[in-house]
């Protein structure tokens, strides 16, 4: 290899690394793709989990709407209202005031509480047990089946199984419904942070057999009903519910409730 | 000139008999990363088909006016790692601007593959094959489509294993990898192809 040699190589690789530089930095003017300034900033203002609570793909899905004036400026559930004040200046609207949410598990069947007709073994979700008999090992249709998908696809880590039976945990729930979705009983709902009272039951079989099932589900029989002063718990489908814009958390019916299936939250 | 057969001889031989992933073992990292499910894996195969087939044309093309001219061949992968990287950049800028819905697709994959080792193998293996141009990108893309199959494959295959009971020592990327090791195996059938 002789000096020559060493020369030709440096200056022709120079010279295709400059070329190569400078097309792509022509390139980069002439292709130019104009972004949103509003976009980048609500952009940078999301939480940036990716996880899909608002209904967009991810969070630059949703940056791209708000900035479109497509989405509300509210319309991301994790970060609630304080992001959605950020994203409320930045958009130079007013914010709607957003209710912080949670999730609540309407069961409270533990294997302590719940019967089960027999032990199972095998893949372990939830999903799966509409292919097994009688619905999951539990002695109840409609209650938690204890195998955690909504902890697998929970972004913040926020809902887990204890003792047989979804458990949220209030303060790290972001209310992005994805055990929502996920819930083959459809036993998750969102309420009220403030919510004080909640019926821990989703039961929708008759009295008795919910009773041969569980030992905290609700029966249908009505005593929080006749006992509730603002009205705010009617009985359908042989379980309570409560109205939450009616409630006013006396508690009277989780005292009076004979099988404890109204919590005070 | 090369004639129609001998393409054909390369379709098959860099899609199924030596196939990238399985018997030369390259591209492993998108390989086993991108392969959880089945749409981003073709989403991946796309992108990864996409770019191939044009960096070895592009690749072809330095390695003839510009590598042999200055009889600089030793330099082959240093130059093709800069042009390729330039490539990809420069497709990625195009796409945002010319065609949005495509680069929505390919847009996550893109920046993933710009230094991807199958990507620079096809490049040297065109190159130490003697291949032509247009000899070169039929190969890219061969190699590219052999590539695709495989990681549909194995993203079929995880989906199913997802919901198994494996062993815990198994369980994550050694099941992957095993598995990966049994497709190479299967594989190793399309020998007698030719």
């Amino acid at each position: 290899m002789s000096v020559t040699g060493i020369i030709t190589a440096t200056v022709v690789v120079g010279a295709v690394g400059i070329f190569v530089g400078l097309f792509l930095g022509i390139a980069g003017i002439r292709f130019k793709v104009k972004v949103d300034e509003k976009e980048e900033a609500v952009l940078a203002a999301l939480p940036g989990n990716n996880c899909g609570g608002c209904g967009f793909a991810g969070c630059s899905g949703l940056a791209s709407a708000i900035a479109k004036g497509e989405a509300p400026v509210n319309a991301c559930p994790v970060g609630g209202e304080p992001v959605g004040k950020k994203i409320a200046e930045i958009m130079g609207v007013e914010a709607e005031s957003s209710v912080k949410k949670v999730a609540f598990v309407a069961c409270q069947g533990d294997c302590d509480k719940a019967k089960k007709d027999y032990d199972y073994y095998g893949i372990e979700d939830c999903r799966m047990m509409s292919f097994v008999p009688g619905g999951g090992p539990k002695s109840c249709n409609s209650g938690c089946l204890g195998f955690g998908t909504c902890t697998k696809v929970c972004p913040f880590d926020a809902i887990h199984v204890v003792n047989g039976v979804a458990v949220v945990d209030r303060d790290a729930c972001k209310a992005c419904g994805k055990c929502i979705e996920v819930c083959p009983k459809k036993l998750i709902s969102l309420v009220p942070y403030d919510a004080k009272l909640a019926v821990a039951c989703s039961s929708a079989d008759k009295g008795p057999v919910t009773m041969k099932a569980c030992e905290v589900g609700c029966i249908g029989c009505g005593i929080c009903v006749k006992n509730c002063p603002a009205q705010a718990v009617t009985v359908a489908d042989f379980h309570a519910s409560i109205d939450q814009e009616k409630c006013t958390g006396c508690g009277i019916c989780a005292d009076k409730c004979p099988k404890k299936a109204i919590v005070k939250l | 000139m090369d004639n129609i057969k001998d393409l054909l001889v390369i379709l098959i031989s860099s899609s199924l008999v030596s196939n990238v992933v399985l018997s030369q073992f390259l591209g492993l990292c998108p390989f086993l990363g991108v392969s959880k499910k089945v749409k981003t894996a073709g989403g991946m195969g796309v992108a990864v088909i996409f770019v191939i087939t044009l960096a070895s044309g592009v690749a072809g093309v330095i390695n003839k006016y510009v590598l042999q001219r200055f009889h600089i061949q030793y330099l082959d992968t240093i130059v093709f790692i800069l042009v390729i990287a330039a490539l990809v950049q420069f497709v990625e800028m195009f796409l945002k601007k010319a065609m949005p819905s495509l680069y929505e697709a390919l847009g996550v994959y893109l920046p993933l593959i710009t230094t991807n080792c199958a990507v620079l193998g096809v490049a040297i293996n065109n190159e130490q094959a003697e291949y032509g141009i247009l000899t070169g990108m039929v190969n890219g893309f061969a190699t590219a489509v052999g590539f695709t199959i495989a990681i549909v494959i194995l993203a079929g295959i995880r989906e199913k294993i997802a919901y198994n009971d494996i062993p815990e020592s198994f369980r994550g990327m050694p099941i992957v990898l095993l598995t990966a090791g049994l497709m190479a195996i299967a594989f190793v059938g399309f020998s007698g192809l030719l």
